[in-house]
């Protein structure tokens, strides 16, 4: 293969780089510093489109790299990193958005405008590697990483309630994630040592009682994050008091992350919990579903009203992945995706009007198609597909995962989750006639201005893939669908089949690093 | 007529103490010819000793046996003190560097406080490497009376006597049961020598069911509970940390804390192995405790030296989760972590002293409002220093803490880890709401008095690189704690 060395770290890295730059930068020149997070964000989108050519449609993993890292007493981290069929889409989806939500800035923050391209930045850093990371350590310190840009970017440049919002945010997704090391620590001396390399961790046969709990706190930090039912009251407050770029991410990518997780580790890791919680689980995504769209139906801010619809699909996601069938689980990523680019889209369509009038009441607008036609044109679009209208990206993604939960044992969820796709049509397109059609009556409205030529441009390549994804999401899918295979597979490889399979190439290569297992008994 | 025994006497065993000691008494004696505004050389002086001594830890580092013991058997520089002693040095060091800036704000600009420090911090060395009991005793004398001082020191201030006093009171008390401790264990066992004690209860199966002897482990662990702030022994510490000078506070969080592990890891794992199981059981117990009352009263705290006090409570809970533990990678752990910890809470400290102006404290967090506006890179360095307290990676609070969770996972106490997770993400609350008056809100007044005094800035800039280097590559540092171990 002829792959370029060393590409994935240089796509993760090269924002770090920028962050660099732009710590010795004058604070007062915006626009300096502003272009400059512009050009380092597309960089790194044009140096991730290798990844998309050079990649085989195979399930292994490429473009790995692998540097020791900490050797200490019992431990040994690595720094681990590839992609597969199932974190290449999230990466180039990072890569993608990243330009779209500093090319949302330019008006929108005015305000320490260094220190909010430092935290995208470093965001975008802590996002791509926690996708590319096979070292379970390496994922877990991206993971957190994270955190700490997204807090500044919603506790400084956020709206009314930032601190609050900011805070919540902060402490929910640490208690999970700092549960998850708890679980990743014990994974970690249940293999008896070596390192934390994932592709050895899914070799393991664990008994079905531990399983249970390492499932549960993996899945804890995961289901706080996607946000799944009940779980979810950060994300509105969070999604409400963040500045539009913040939400976009937040949307577009940082909720993935949880669904990614479940996909790449909670699943495979522990097959007998996953098949033991698939029903709770999919009965939580149902509620979720439907619950999300009965709140969002009678929110009065528009924002809020995105944030919940972000629940809402969230849960088609979930649900498809636990169908663990290939139509469900491609549906599911196909829709991680889809969200990624239609809710991006809203939220930037709400950063807009918000732009111009700084209210997101519902109430507050009306009629606003006849005075911007061409966002009236842009708003019914991202609408649609967030609907899921077939042509649009979001009815491939929808329809694969109910299909796919219909043919899986989720059969009677499906049913009713499909309920939730009309729900979501009601409340979108309520919120769309309350505000973009009737009487313009509001004298602050009539004198609105339509998109310009940037509000366009920003938009524009999400139209596309809108339209692409909709009508030709193969390229998506083909790619993905190895991975999908191999995951799926070892999602239902129980622990009973797992011993008698032999002991796997990727231990024996292990061998000379294995240290004795220590002692594990409860205490 | 009996020969008389010469008592193998090595100097090489105790060089950084003789080095530090030796240096105190000069600086008690140029102190007399230097004028009060030139104080500041005794500290460069001192700071001279301290690096000295360094050196000789550095060059003491797996040593031979015999260059190693001295003192018929009282004294054990092995690399497990060593390490301790760097420790102690880098937190001394650190405290030197910003005392003077405080100091003269404060105008209690008195040439004591840098003998003081010295003999402290030889006497935390002598903790260390004590192995016996009488050492350990002789060392805590001496960095305590040295400490009872230096919290008292601004003469004028009640705040500062009322610490001075409460230290010194409490302090007293819980030497008192330290001593009777070693006093039973002493009649259990007929020798003061923690190898002495091993071999009595190795050789003696009945000693572990002793009543003296247990009795006496349980009276020594509350002794060292006072000194590393254990709840519920931890009384003394928010009143003794707020009313004691700033680079005191900053200096008594991080050395004394740790020399009070030093000697309580010494003689509970190598002395008194047998009862691994109660004093195992008794740690659980004290962790949790220390954890748990260290960050929710931390929770509500509003001034933000209380605040770093209640968490150096809880991280003194952390330690004792490794600790508990019982095993190798625990007591790394510890070691990794009371250096990490030195860096980070001196740093935060050091930017305390930098807001802090005379007759105005600025010590709420409410104070702290729209910092981030008037100084963008200390406001970073503070943040980053409370994202590593806060153990939030990549810095060496993380890693830390990862090794000693780990290390109790390892030993099976899986709830007491899942006990100190939840601790640790509830501890972030408080340090993220000095990050929310830093960034979040808007100044309500100007930080024009600021003096950016060079040793401070350069005591800031030793804490970042202590924070960031071993948060990102620790393999050297661990490795080190590894090493240090073999006790």
């Amino acid at each position: 293969m002829n792959q370029m060395p060393a590409l994935l770290s240089i796509i993760t890295f090269t924002p770090l780089i920028g962050v660099i730059l732009l710590l010795f930068m004058n604070k007062n020149n915006h626009s300096v510093l502003r272009g400059l997070a512009m050009v380092v964000t597309l960089i790194t989108f044009l140096a991730s489109l290798p990844l998309v050519t050079g990649f085989q449609s195979n399930a292994e993993f490429q473009f790995v790299e692998m540097v020791p890292w900490i050797a200490a007493g019992p431990f040994q981290m690595n720094y681990h990193v590839g992609i597969d069929g199932i974190s290449l889409w999230l990466v180039i989806l990072t890569t993608f958005i990243m330009p779209i939500a500093v090319l949302s800035t330019w008006t929108a923050v005015e305000e320490k405008v260094k220190e909010y391209m430092i935290c995208l930045l470093l965001l975008e850093v802590g996002m791509l590697g926690a996708f590319i990371s096979i070292d379970l350590f390496l994922f877990y310190i991206f993971w957190e990483v994270m955190l700490i840009p997204m807090y500044f970017i919603i506790g400084i440049w956020g709206g009314k309630r930032k601190v609050y919002a900011a805070v919540k945010f902060f402490i929910y997704t640490m208690v999970g994630s700092l549960l998850m090391l708890v679980a990743l620590i014990y994974l970690y001396f249940k293999a008896g040592g070596g390192d934390f390399n994932l592709l050895n961790f899914y070799q393991l046969s664990l008994d079905p009682a531990t399983q249970t709990w390492l499932f549960l706190a993996f899945a804890l930090a995961f289901a706080i994050k996607v946000p799944m039912f009940p779980l979810h009251t950060w994300l509105p407050d969070a999604h409400t008091e963040a500045p539009t770029a913040g939400s976009v991410i937040l949307a577009a990518i940082l909720l993935k992350m949880g669904t990614y997780g479940f996909v790449r580790f909670a699943m495979p890791l522990f097959p007998d919990a996953t098949a033991k919680f698939t029903p709770l689980i999919a009965t939580l995504a149902v509620i979720g579903i439907i619950y999300a769209a009965l709140v969002a139906m009678v929110q009065e801010d528009v924002k809020k009203l995105v944030a919940y619809s972000s629940v809402a699909h969230l849960g088609f996601v979930m649900l498809g992945v636990f169908a663990l069938n290939q139509q469900g689980v491609a549906g599911g990523m196909l829709q991680m995706l889809n969200h990624g680019v239609s809710t991006g889209a809203l939220f930037l369509i709400v950063g807009f009007i918000y732009e111009r009038r700084h209210t997101r009441l519902i109430t507050d607008f009306g009629g606003l198609s006849k005075q911007m036609p061409v966002f009236a044109t842009i708003f019914m679009v991202v609408t649609l597909s967030s609907i899921g209208l077939p042509g649009t990206n979001g009815f491939v993604g929808e329809f694969l995962v109910l299909l796919g939960a219909f043919e899986g044992g989720l059969r009677w969820y499906a049913v009713i989750a499909t309920s939730g796709v009309i729900l979501s049509a009601v409340y979108m397109l309520w919120m769309f006639q309350r505000v973009m059609f009737g009487e313009l009556n509001n004298p602050k409205n009539q004198t609105l201005k339509d998109l310009n030529a940037r509000e366009i441009a920003i938009m524009a390549p999400l139209l596309v893939l809108i339209f692409f994804m909709g009508v030709y999401p193969t390229p998506f899918l083909n790619k993905m669908s190895p991975a999908i295979d191999r995951m799926i597979q070892l999602s239902t490889t129980k622990y009973a089949a797992r011993l008698q399979q032999q002991v796997p190439a990727g231990l024996q290569q292990m061998a000379p690093m294995v240290t004795t297992p220590p002692a594990m008994e409860m205490k | 007529m009996e020969t008389l025994v010469m008592p193998a006497i090595n100097f090489a065993a105790i060089m950084p103490e003789t080095i530090l000691s030796i240096v105190a008494m000069v600086l008690l004696l140029l102190n007399v010819f230097v004028p009060g505004e030139q104080k500041a050389y005794l500290g460069y002086l001192s700071l001279v000793g301290i690096v000295v001594a360094f050196f000789s830890v550095v060059s003491g580092w797996n040593a031979p046996l015999s260059l190693q013991e001295g003192f018929n058997g009282s004294v054990l520089q092995d690399n497990f003190s060593l390490f301790f002693k760097a420790i102690f040095l880098i937190s001394s060091g650190l405290a030197v560097l910003i005392s003077d800036h405080y100091m003269v704000k404060e105008e209690c600009n008195h040439g004591e406080l840098y003998p003081l420090i010295l003999f402290a911090t030889a006497g935390m060395m002598l903790m260390s490497s004590g192995t016996d009991m009488m050492t350990i005793f002789l060392g805590l004398e001496v960095l305590s009376v040295s400490l009872y001082v230096l919290a008292g020191f601004k003469r004028a201030d009640t705040k500062s006597n009322e610490a001075g006093l409460k230290y010194f009171l409490l302090g007293a008390f819980s030497t008192g049961f330290l001593l009777y401790g070693m006093a039973l264990t002493y009649g259990a066992t007929g020798t003061t020598k923690i190898a002495g004690i091993a071999a009595a209860a190795a050789q003696d199966g009945t000693l572990s069911a002793n009543p003296m002897f247990v009795v006496g482990m349980l009276l020594m662990a509350t002794g060292f509970s006072f000194k590393v702030a254990a709840a519920p022994f931890h009384m003394w510490t928010p009143d003794v940390y707020e009313g004691a000078p700033t680079p005191m506070t900053a200096f008594m969080s991080a050395g004394p804390k740790a020399a009070g592990f030093a000697a309580f890891i010494r003689v509970l794992m190598v002395a008194m192995p047998v009862l691994a199981v109660d004093w195992s059981s008794l740690l659980w117990v004290l962790a949790v405790l220390t954890m748990t009352v260290g960050n929710v009263i931390a929770l509500t705290q509003n001034n933000i030296k209380r605040m770093l006090a209640y968490s150096s409570i809880a991280h003194a809970g952390y330690c004792l989760v490794g600790f508990a533990a019982g095993n190798g990678e625990g007591t790394a752990g510890i070691l990794f972590y009371m250096l990490s910890y030195a860096f980070m809470n001196i740093g935060a400290f050091a930017i305390i002293i930098l807001v802090g102006k005379k007759g105005e404290p600025n010590n709420n967090v409410e104070d702290y409002a729209g910092f981030s506006v008037k100084h963008p890179v200390l406001a970073m360095v503070m943040a980053l220093f409370l994202f590593s307290l806060a153990g939030i990676p990549p810095t060496a609070g993380f890693i830390g803490k990862f090794y000693l969770f780990s290390s109790a996972l390892k030993a099976g106490y899986i709830w007491l880890v899942i006990i100190g997770v939840l601790n640790s993400a509830a501890s972030c609350y408080y340090y993220l709401r000095v990050m929310v008056f830093m960034y979040m809100k808007d100044p309500v007044e100007e930080f024009d008095w600021m003096k950016l005094s060079p040793p401070v800035l350069l005591c800031i800039a030793i804490s970042v690189v202590g924070v960031v280097v071993p948060g990102v590559v620790p393999s050297i540092i661990l490795q080190l704690a590894q090493k240090a171990i073999l006790l």
